[in-house]
């Protein structure tokens, strides 16, 4: 097994994006997310001689992340009061009826989309890393935030025209990949 | 006439919304008769459904670069 080495001069730009996405499906809260990307990454700085080198950096950032957000949810509850959910069976008619009759919902398809989902996104992540920095930069403000192209062009300082030779090699590599990966 | 490069181009912009009717009339007339641009085409395509159906999110580029200057110092001090 590589033993996988830690440097957290380039988290921020190597991990936040893949961290964030993985929070917002999650947490569903832009700012929410954010903080605890934040959190994770200050987090890991503190724990970073716990680091052993057996997983990837980024599987160990996504370990700690998802503690992060499991201690969110616990924290609300808490303040709500909520955390406790209690099951009763309403008639001794229904008694033996277990669990899982009432939770289920066959009519519920969106835990499975978004699985898919969530799937794909990793996909799409992982061929977002292969891409040299400044294309993954240009196809990520320009496909997933929409930026405007002069807003990306003043940004980065770039001409309209090298925007988007960038993008075009950008856009054939991600469909390569995904193509090898994906469909 | 234009050439593959510019169809392509023009194919780039088309997945923007940004290309104008005119450059969307020769491209049409181009991908008539070039297999090898229809070919990107309908990769590009594809690539633009999948991107918007994974519903995939980035943090805005202001907030990652405070992001990045504050762990930069928190950073600096866990050296020193």
């Amino acid at each position: 097994m590589p033993n996988h080495q830690i440097n957290p001069n380039k988290w921020i730009d190597l991990y936040s994006d893949y961290l964030y996405n993985y929070t917002i499906t999650r947490v569903s809260d832009k700012e929410i997310a954010q903080d605890l990307v934040q959190d994770t990454f200050l987090a890991a700085l503190k724990s970073m001689k716990n680091f052993k080198g057996e997983a990837s950096e980024r599987t160990w950032l996504i370990s700690i992340l998802k503690r992060k957000i499991i201690d969110h949810y616990r924290k609300i509850n808490s303040n709500k009061g909520k955390a406790e959910v209690r099951i009763n069976y309403n008639d001794s008619e229904s008694e033996g009826d277990w669990l899982e009759e009432r939770v289920s919902d066959p009519y519920d398809k969106t835990a499975e989309d978004k699985l898919q989902n969530n799937e794909l996104g990793d996909a799409i992540h992982n061929c977002l890393d292969k891409l040299p920095q400044k294309q993954a930069d240009v196809f990520k403000m320009k496909t997933i935030l929409g930026y405007e192209t002069e807003v990306i062009c003043n940004e980065l300082n770039i001409t309209a025209s090298n925007l988007w030779v960038i993008i075009h090699r950008a856009r054939t590599a991600m469909s390569d990949c995904l193509e090898k990966n994906w469909f | 006439m234009i050439p593959c490069d510019e169809a392509n181009h023009v194919c780039d912009k088309t997945q923007y919304k940004e290309a104008t009717l005119w450059e969307k009339i020769k491209l049409t007339i181009h991908l008539a008769y070039c297999r090898a641009c229809r070919n990107y085409t309908k990769s590009n395509r594809k690539l633009t459904a999948v991107m918007k159906d994974s519903k995939i999110q980035c943090m805005d580029e202001s907030k990652k670069a405070s992001m990045k200057t504050d762990f930069e110092k928190l950073l600096q001090e866990h050296k020193d």
